[in-house]
């Protein structure tokens, strides 16, 4: 099993360096406002987030009826259809093919699936040289690290930073940081990929039962090239990405484009119904745990992700303390619902890198409550005593104090005595970790039950109340 | 391979069998409403499109005629400047490269200029709609330098709804909206044109019949 990751502590180093955290809350703030500037420029956009989530509830509460008209009729156009029901056996099934034909080097498009899979170390390990041909992936691979983020893997890094990378590795004059420049290096660079690769690989944005098709999305183009030079073309995708009928592209193409980037669509949104002559197309549908969350009444419409990365870019936390600071494959708000599910201790902290601001709720296109489920799995969290003994005494501590309104009286006359002399190096220790980074406010000199019996005895607190009110002019 | 994928098969189906999940109606799109009442529509579909197809990077160019585009082209540095040009236009646009001659999609890597047919243009994204019809190798759509794509502006409709009520059931293997040159921001953000597909699209909005 892996080892308990705890975001505060990640997020500790980025957040260190200030500017960096700045420019990385700047960048995505601009990616949110350009969705806000789509959003509404579509009157009917409410309606649609309100048809795709029914969609998606629909989908998946038949999901094994509709599973298995997909199937047919994908096999019906020629397409091979494989299953696994782990991420394992995913990796065996594309390897199996792989090998077949007698192939070494693989294309690969972005795909989330085959990264939460750790496709990549397989193949390498088997021997396969495998190349992400989208240029955030590709950026990331040549450095070593994981994508920071589900749409923009390379949003945390600078240009100066993608300059020295590719000096490193496709020959760019040191010190070069102009994105055309690099990006032409990258084009060359890729092309040369495309033109060697036995096997492409793509992900699936939506897959549709109704004609056993799927769409892939991308901007760059580097899917659809993958897909129509090699021989043989593997698409890589979780049970949940399916839709029922092909009009209901309508809705979610025009939903995902503009949550994500703020574009009214992408420049590329391929639909393949079935193998080129003489190609292969293979399908390999992946549960990995997506049926358990479906088992569940609280999480269960988190399958309707169809991983916009809106929710990031609007997240305070995630804005601030960067993508890797949550230590899983899809991380922000959808993640910390996601990666819990599939290992709770591991992530326990991420549903705490929250402040239930709401705003993921409120731009989601397929309407998950997101923050609602963040709270649910803080209670899950506790109730399975996941929750570490820093958070679990000081939650006993409060309820005590709650419940006691003597010790309450006498620890609030303490605390405001304290508070005031006391030096800093005694209150602000690792005795307590919340004032870390922040400051305790300044101590009032009486307490509210003091200048209650001063000013208002006699009254009760609703009369009380109004007459405050009458005085603020409500 | 072979049983164990179908156990597994079976397994995933058992699984999400096993638990009964509220039923949830399959909603038409827009209710009991009609596309136009709920979903944007523009008046002059084809004036929106050509200022949607700018918006996203592209070059739209009204036209009369596949003559008038074909003077247009030959205006163009780029158009000039290609070597190997392959049209999927008709005779009126002549080009080097004949796909129907082309084994292997990957002597296509040189192509500098591609002209073909879309079926319609949507007004409220710029995306043209091409499918594997008559284009022997998709890859040429992808693997061009630069891309002309001619559309008739009694094709172009307003939204993505119409679209998909257009295409109906998909006849062939392959259809692609296409909307731009391809394009990337993946460093700092900065919007970069050319990324693996084509550099720069042409749109030729032709007043012909659809």
């Amino acid at each position: 099993m892996a080892t308990v990751s705890e975001h505060p502590e990640k997020a500790a180093a980025y957040i260190a360096d200030r500017s960096r955290s700045r420019w990385h809350d700047g960048a995505l703030w601009f990616v949110r406002s350009k969705r806000d500037r789509m959003a509404h420029s579509l009157p009917e956009w409410e309606r649609l987030r309100s048809t795709a989530s029914q969609i998606k509830a629909h989908t998946i509460a038949n999901l094994p009826e509709i599973l298995q008209q997909f199937e047919a009729n994908a096999k019906a156009r020629g397409v091979h259809v494989h299953w696994a029901a782990d991420a394992q056996e995913h990796n065996e099934i594309v390897l199996e093919i792989i090998r077949k034909q007698n192939a070494t080097r693989v294309v690969k498009s972005k795909s989330m699936l085959t990264e939460e899979c750790h496709l990549n170390p397989h193949l390498e390990v088997n021997g396969i040289e495998v190349i992400d041909t989208d240029l955030g992936e590709r950026i990331v691979q040549m450095r070593g690290e994981r994508p920071s983020h589900i749409v923009l893997p390379a949003i945390h890094i600078k240009k100066e930073e993608v300059g020295e990378t590719f000096a490193k590795y496709l020959g760019t004059e040191p010190g070069a940081s102009d994105p055309q420049y690099l990006t032409e290096a990258a084009r060359q660079h890729l092309r040369s990929k495309f033109l060697e690769a036995e096997v492409g690989i793509t992900g699936v944005n939506f897959a549709i039962a109704e004609t056993g098709g799927f769409v892939v999305c991308t901007n760059e183009g580097n899917a659809d090239l993958g897909a129509s030079l090699p021989r043989v073309h593997i698409a890589c995708m979780g049970i949940e990405k399916l839709i029922p009928r092909l009009v209901d592209l309508s809705v979610f193409v025009r939903l995902l484009a503009r949550s994500a980037t703020g574009q009214p669509i992408t420049t590329y949104t391929s639909h393949f119904h079935g193998p080129r002559p003489g190609c292969e197309l293979h399908i390999v549908l992946v549960d990995n745990g997506r049926s358990r969350i479906r088992d569940s009444d609280e999480f269960r419409s988190a399958l309707g992700c169809i991983r916009c990365g809106a929710c990031m870019n609007t997240c305070p936390v995630f804005r601030r303390s960067g993508g890797h600071s949550y230590d899983a494959v899809v991380p922000g708000p959808i993640g910390s619902v996601l990666s819990p599910a599939a290992d709770t201790k591991q992530h326990r902290s991420l549903p705490y890198a929250c402040s239930l601001c709401g705003s993921c709720t409120d731009v989601c296109p397929v309407k998950i409550p997101l923050h609602h489920q963040l709270l649910t799995w803080r209670q899950q969290i506790a109730s399975q005593g996941l929750l570490p003994v820093s958070k679990t005494a000081a939650m006993r501590a409060g309820s005590m104090l709650f419940q006691h309104p003597r010790i309450y009286a006498l620890a609030g006359a303490l605390g405001r005595r304290a508070l005031r002399w006391l030096p800093k190096s005694w209150i602000y220790n690792r005795a307590n970790p919340w004032g870390l980074d922040r400051d305790l406010p300044e101590p009032p000199v009486e307490s509210f039950r003091s200048w209650w019996q001063t000013n208002r005895q006699g009254t009760s607190v609703d009369e009380g109340m109004k007459s405050k009110e009458a005085k603020n002019g409500k | 391979m072979g049983s164990k994928a179908r156990d597994s098969r079976q397994a995933i189906l058992d699984r999400l069998r096993s638990r009964e999940v509220t039923p949830v109606e399959l909603p038409a799109i827009f209710g009991d409403d009609s596309i136009s009442q709920v979903a944007i529509g523009f008046d002059d579909p084809p004036t929106q499109f050509a200022g949607t197809v700018e918006a996203v990077g592209g070059l739209c160019l009204q036209v009369g005629s596949m003559q008038e585009a074909l003077n247009k082209l030959e205006q163009d540095e780029v158009y000039r400047d290609a070597a190997r040009r392959c049209s999927l236009v008709g005779d009126e646009i002549p080009g080097n490269v004949n796909l129907q001659e082309i084994e292997d999609p990957h002597d296509l890597s040189s192509l500098d200029f591609l002209i073909a047919r879309a079926e319609f243009g949507v007004a409220e994204n710029g995306a043209m709609w091409i499918t594997d019809r008559d284009i022997r190798h998709r890859a040429s759509l992808f693997i061009t330098q630069h891309l002309a794509l001619v559309v008739s502006r009694h094709s172009i409709i307003s939204n993505m709804h119409q679209a998909y009520e257009r295409i109906g059931q998909p006849e062939t293997p392959f259809g692609v909206f296409i909307a731009g040159p391809s394009k990337t921001a993946d460093i700092e953000q900065s919007l970069v044109l050319g990324a693996h597909g084509c550099r720069t699209l042409t749109v030729f909005l032709v007043d012909e019949p659809a």
